[in-house]
């Protein structure tokens, strides 16, 4: 499946300055690995030792907090956006 | 006849200098980073903070004293090379003294910390926008924004305007009158959003990215927050340079009751004040109570909910600081509680009629939490309590509909109160 990966600045200063990558798989760790064999300096602030995303990370498909879902064992779909988020204070 | 009035044209200052803000280093690898309009570690995504000279110079306690009224008269624990340029009348909010909350928790004293009357907002949020907006300005941001379940709203929009910064707001689409009628008066761009504040928070954290506006609890997050630790201060102040020994804070995102934690510490390094720092107890309402989940289960990783409450300004189901609330809250051997929406405007009423404050839902959350804690025996006999009240009960009347006795009718004829009188209203 191919889909849209989305970064925050921080990170695509890592990703050749691309704040948008096409990326493919069909789970979202299966994108967020091959997007990390892309770009081997962008690789661990994607995914913790565990390979698992850090805590001060929040991943989105299409709208909705992975957490809410099966975290990187997700299914993604042809099309389907992810964005990358850091932690974000109250309000 | 018809008169129109001829207002002045008023044109507000627009403040183009400020103060240094101080670089920053990330609070879980401790890498250094320059002052800059960011709060995220380039090198583990962990949340940075400004970093002080442990050298500078700090005044004594009669010198804080002759100071202004304002939380800058703490302006040396404030992120800051400068003295500030806006946001100057903020802070010093009372503190009062209740008996009659103290019996009802069986414990000496309860201090009500009240910033339901800060200014200009009507919320402890007048605190951190002040940090914020002196720092935007310092860094050159020429726009300010924030996402907001309502109370920060207000404050950006206040004190941006009377600073002359545009202001972008963003709040979810469904928030109470009150706060979205006080953020609209100021003429900001507010923006509502189709979402809960955790869906508001994402897109911000793409717009401070793609437009590079100052966003105050986003990429001016680790200047934002250290404003909340203005209120651990004037507690200590206010009871005569000394600690409480119990603080219930109502919970968010987290940050006021990590802010409070390293104010009192930071008080006590000073030689401000002596003994051990408070306990921390964090309040949540049920319908979204992830950082008491945290506390209750053990671990350092926050589980995300859907927030279903009364309690919007609490409304956070993603806290960003909730693993570290729950650190402090474990460390200083506090604990927290989660309340039923029934029980918060339990609490609006109790401290109202007990005080004479009256709440938003928040502060009715940390009523009725320390209510729910003093009933586990959290509380010692001996314990001075603070219930910190963050926000005012006008910004959140929705939530007591129903609640309250209907007001009688009468005409103007002393028969008709005559018959009212003597009978329980």
């Amino acid at each position: 499946m191919a889909v849209t990966f989305s970064l925050p600045t921080v990170l695509a200063r890592l990703a050749d300055g691309l704040t948008t990558i096409e990326g493919t798989g069909a789970t979202l760790g299966e994108v967020v690995a091959e997007i990390a064999g892309r770009f081997p300096r962008l690789a661990p602030r994607l995914r913790d030792a565990t390979g698992g995303p850090y805590p001060f990370v929040t991943y989105y498909l299409n709208d909705e907090d992975i957490r809410f879902r099966d975290g990187f064992a997700t299914p993604v779909g042809e099309g389907d956006e992810i964005t990358v988020v850091a932690a974000i204070a109250g309000g | 006849m018809s008169v129109t009035l001829d207002l002045p044209h008023v044109t507000p200052r627009t403040t183009t200098t400020g103060p240094r803000p101080l670089s920053l280093a990330c609070k879980l690898c401790g890498a250094p980073h320059p002052a800059a309009a960011s709060a995220t570690c380039e090198e583990c995504l962990g949340p940075l903070e400004p970093v002080y000279d442990p050298h500078r110079s700090l005044p004594d306690a009669a010198t804080i004293a002759a100071r202004p009224p304002s939380l800058w008269r703490y302006r040396e624990w404030l992120p800051f090379e400068d003295p500030p340029a806006v946001s100057l009348d903020s802070g010093f909010t009372p503190l009062l003294d209740s008996p009659a909350l103290a019996r009802r928790l069986g414990v000496a004293r309860v201090w009500i910390k009240n910033d339901a009357v800060s200014h200009p907002s009507l919320s402890f949020k007048d605190r951190v926008v002040a940090s914020a907006l002196n720092a935007a300005i310092g860094l050159g941001c020429d726009t300010v924004g924030c996402a907001s379940t309502g109370n920060l709203a207000n404050a950006v929009a206040a004190q941006a305007a009377r600073a002359g910064l545009p202001a972008w707001i963003f709040i979810p689409h469904d928030l109470e009158a009150g706060k979205v009628v006080g953020t609209a008066v100021y003429s900001p761009k507010l923006v509502r959003v189709r979402g809960t504040y955790d869906d508001v928070n994402r897109l911000c954290s793409q717009a401070a990215d793609r437009f590079g506006w100052g966003l105050v609890n986003i990429n001016l997050r680790g200047y934002y927050g250290e404003g909340s630790k203005t209120m651990a201060f004037e507690i200590a102040e206010q009871l005569g340079w000394r600690l409480p020994s119990a603080v219930v804070v109502p919970m968010a995102g987290g940050s006021l009751l990590t802010k409070l934690d390293k104010g009192f510490g930071e008080f006590i390094e000073a030689g401000l004040v002596a003994g051990e720092a408070p306990r921390l107890y964090g309040a949540q309402a049920a319908g979204c109570s992830p950082i008491v989940n945290l506390v209750e289960r053990g671990g350092d990783v926050v589980e995300p909910v859907i927030p279903a409450t009364v309690a919007r300004s609490l409304a956070i189901g993603n806290p960003a600081d909730g693993r570290f609330a729950a650190e402090a809250i474990r460390r200083t051997g506090g604990w927290a509680a989660a309340v039923s929406d029934e029980d918060l405007i339990g609490g609006i009423r109790l401290l109202a009629e007990a005080t004479g404050v009256f709440a938003e839902t928040a502060g009715g959350t940390t009523v009725a939490a320390a209510l729910a804690l003093a009933a586990d025996g959290r509380f010692r006999p001996d314990d001075e309590v603070v219930l910190c009240i963050t926000g005012h009960g006008l910004k959140t009347v929705e939530a007591l509909q129903g609640a309250l006795p209907d007001v009688p009718l009468i005409a103007p004829r002393i028969r008709e109160l005559e018959a009212l009188h003597g009978r329980d209203l």
